[in-house]
């Protein structure tokens, strides 16, 4: 069979060898491929420059195209982006997610064990709380995210607690060294709360169903050792503990502000900004947005440890993660990018951008500069990344199965709990009954 | 009108063109060739995510098998569902009815005022409909802001509050149901007055003759006259308020205790925030029956209307 050769045929061929055989050579910008992150977009304003610029100075040296997105948590824009993505198998290769998309998403995450074992080897043991959260399976599904983690304890004011609570925080947290905290129990929380209330100072604790409110009743649920479903999975509700602590928050509840079941992540922020409460429990957001526009509160502030219930002392915390999706198709650059944003160096530039808000899961960096110097008043951020392990770091609902656990937490069963006895008055065999009956509804499968 | 079908012009072109040639000609396939980007945009935007939605609400929770009907039978044994249920009626139901009374209220001041100086008023008023809710929701939120209300500053020297108004359940349905009358009541307002200024003027004269009262008037004259667009708009806002998510999220969030939840904010708890996307669609298509049935029954009434008309 013949073919005739034409012009135009011989010059398509030269192009294309020619193409062909430079094409090695050129070593392209991006020839380690393209890579896309979605970070979550921090509060503190400043912040992401640090995990930019660590990203950017990562993909240059590695030669990938990056992409970088911060997502605001705003309207829960982030929930819906994993939801998103994990349905339409598409979109970033690394998604910041919430603590409990990793069990959430567990089969649509590529494990990550092999970025996590070398960091724990050099920044030190993952806190409990972040096994629970990422490790699912015995395999980790993300990796720590540095920023959004964060201890939810109590943020004082030096000057009111000590005026009318007679408490003087600072000696009890004080800078520099380990917290001389031992009578800080549950019960002189309790008697400084109805002490501030008394003043006009009522201490700003939600009884909402957003993740400041779950976070605290989670905690105080924990410091009586009140599981509503334990880690087997079975409803344990129906408990004395958990009759303890209804019967605690009810008592608490009398000293917090009236609208408390209304409040909403930011309610207690504005409540302490304005100087209305004594205490508030808050990652120190609240303290950085006073230093701007009150500064004669911030001067008053100061960040410390969580009070002891009977069963230990319980600091509620959350942090985010890294995760890499299963879809990716540079997995090898998402995993290089993880592991260069989580060397110490990298945290510590992400924890000093944050003003010390972000607070690393890794148990060798609790002790950052940032934390010592930050002020005024200085010092006050000292006890924020728990630097002596004095309490437990730790996220309502846990030790249950995370797909229960995360219907507990965003629905903020323990605070309705609370809300129901303490407001509603109902008995605590009513409330019990019906926690009950939505626990069932939360074991669908 | 017949569709009219031209003779190729192509003498000798194969039959299958010419017959293609011929249905191109048609004004039945024009008009659907013209329709067809917005069946389309229809069939992407709405017909595929409702039936998404459905396929969804079929599924088990972790969406791995079919399970027909069993998220609404579940559904019905949730007291909070039911709960879920009231709160959207009594919502619903109160704000259509503000929002209706309030407008041919203002309608009718509107209509009064002198034609020069009306424009004016008709463009202020539409003002908080025209603001998107979940901004105008944020000022609101604001005034009810337990630290900064205004509203409370504003009782506090008559020895009055602090109201917790988004914090007690009985003050946050009024609160939620108060925003959604004040964002809504300007579209009442406006339907009416565009029907008011349809009523011919002959009608109130020949009542007037016949000596008809005020009441007498509106009683047998207007609202006979607009009664069509008075079903169309509540049926319109009916529907739209059940749906209703930005005022309720913004505001409350669904709380306290869920008693402010309506259909769209508890299937956004229960299938975005708590990882369970078959049952929160089946919260968020459950009133679709009911508002169906409602929409068929008033439809076919203005339509018998307007046929005897």
């Amino acid at each position: 069979m013949s073919r005739k050769v034409t012009r135009r045929t011989v010059a398509r061929t030269a192009i294309a060898s020619t193409v062909l055989l430079t094409a090695p050579f050129v070593r392209g910008a991006f020839a380690a491929g393209k890579l896309s992150i979605g970070f979550w977009d921090h509060w503190v304003p400043g912040a992401n420059k640090a995990a930019e610029s660590i990203s950017r100075a990562w993909a240059e040296k590695e030669k990938v195209d990056l992409q970088i997105d911060f997502i605001t948590s705003q309207g829960n824009k982030m929930i819906l982006t994993a939801a998103a993505e994990a349905q339409a198998r598409s979109g970033h290769d690394i998604l910041a997610l919430g603590p409990w998309n990793c069990a959430l998403y567990a089969d649509k995450l590529t494990p990550v064990d092999d970025v996590m074992e070398p960091l724990i080897k050099a920044n030190g043991a993952a806190s409990a709380i972040t096994i629970y959260l990422g490790k699912i399976g015995g395999k980790w599904m993300g990796v720590p995210a540095t920023p959004a983690a964060q201890f939810k304890g109590p943020t004082s004011r030096i000057d009111l607690l000590k005026q009318h609570a007679g408490i003087d925080i600072q000696a009890m947290y004080p800078a520099g060294a380990p917290p001389k905290a031992e009578n800080w129990t549950l019960d002189v929380f309790l008697k400084a709360a109805a002490d501030c209330h008394k003043a006009g100072f009522p201490f700003a604790i939600g009884l909402g169903t957003t993740a400041d409110s779950v976070d605290t009743w989670g905690a105080i649920f924990q410091a009586f050792g009140a599981e509503l479903v334990n880690a087997k999975g079975d409803i344990t509700v129906n408990s004395d503990n958990v009759k303890k602590a209804l019967d605690y928050g009810k008592q608490l509840t009398a000293y917090l502000p009236p609208d408390a079941p209304s409040y909403d992540d930011s309610s207690n922020n504005r409540a302490f900004v304005a100087g209305k409460t004594a205490l508030i429990m808050n990652p120190p957001s609240a303290w950085a947005v006073a230093r701007r526009d009150q500064p004669q509160v911030a001067e008053q502030t100061w960040h410390h440890g969580m009070a002891a219930g009977p069963a230990g002392r319980y600091g509620p915390f959350t942090t985010n993660f890294w995760g890499l999706w299963n879809f990716s198709k540079n997995p090898s650059a998402g995993k290089s990018l993880m592991m260069a944003l989580s060397q110490a160096q990298a945290i510590e530039e992400m924890v000093k951008a944050s003003a010390g808000y972000d607070n690393p899961a890794f148990a060798n960096l609790k002790t950052l500069k940032v934390w010592a110097e930050e002020g005024p008043p200085k010092g006050t951020l000292f006890h924020y990344p728990n630097p002596y392990d004095h309490q437990i770091l730790s996220i309502a609902a846990a030790p249950a199965p995370h797909k229960i656990a995360q219907q507990i937490y965003s629905q903020g069963l323990q605070t309705q709990m609370v809300v129901r006895h303490a407001i509603k008055g109902e008995p605590v065999d009513k409330v019990i009954g019906w926690a009950a009956s939505e626990l069932e509804g939360y074991m669908r499968t | 009108m017949a569709d009219i079908t031209v003779r190729s012009a192509s003498i000798g072109s194969p039959d299958s063109r010419s017959s293609l040639h011929k249905l191109m000609q048609r004004k039945s396939t024009i008009a659907f060739l013209m329709a067809l980007p917005l069946i389309l945009l229809i069939t992407v935007l709405v017909a595929y995510p409702a039936g998404y939605a459905v396929y969804l609400a079929m599924l088990n929770k972790s969406m791995t098998k079919f399970v027909w009907f069993k998220n609404f039978d579940f559904l019905f044994t949730r007291d909070t569902f039911w709960m879920v249920v009231y709160q959207s009626c009594l919502f619903a139901i109160t704000a259509v009815i503000f929002k209706a009374l309030i407008g041919f209220i203002v309608a009718h001041f509107v209509h009064n005022i002198p034609s020069k100086g009306q424009r004016k008023w008709r463009g202020m008023l539409l003002v908080p409909w025209v603001i998107p809710p979940a901004m105008s929701t944020l000022a609101w939120l604001w005034l009810f802001d337990p630290s900064y209300s205004a509203f409370n500053w504003l009782l506090q020297p008559f020895g009055l509050g602090p109201i917790p108004w988004l914090g007690e359940t009985g003050w946050a349905r009024f609160s939620v149901i108060l925003v959604n009358v004040w964002v809504g009541a300007p579209f009442f307002m406006i339907m009416y007055l565009a029907a008011l200024k349809s009523v011919p003027e002959q009608l109130y004269e020949a009542a007037a003759i016949d000596g008809a009262t005020w009441w007498q008037r509106i009683w047998y004259v207007t609202l006979p006259m607009m009664r069509n667009i008075i079903a169309i708009t509540a049926l319109f806002s009916t529907i739209v308020t059940f749906a209703n998510f930005d005022i309720v999220r913004v505001l409350t969030k669904g709380d306290p205790l869920n008693t402010t939840h309506l259909f769209g904010t508890w299937a956004f708890r229960l299938g975005i925030e708590s990882n369970d996307i078959p049952l929160g669609s089946a919260v968020s298509l459950f009133m679709v029956p009911i508002l169906a049935v409602a929409a068929v029954f008033i439809l076919r009434d203005i339509t018998k209307r307007g046929s005897e008309v």
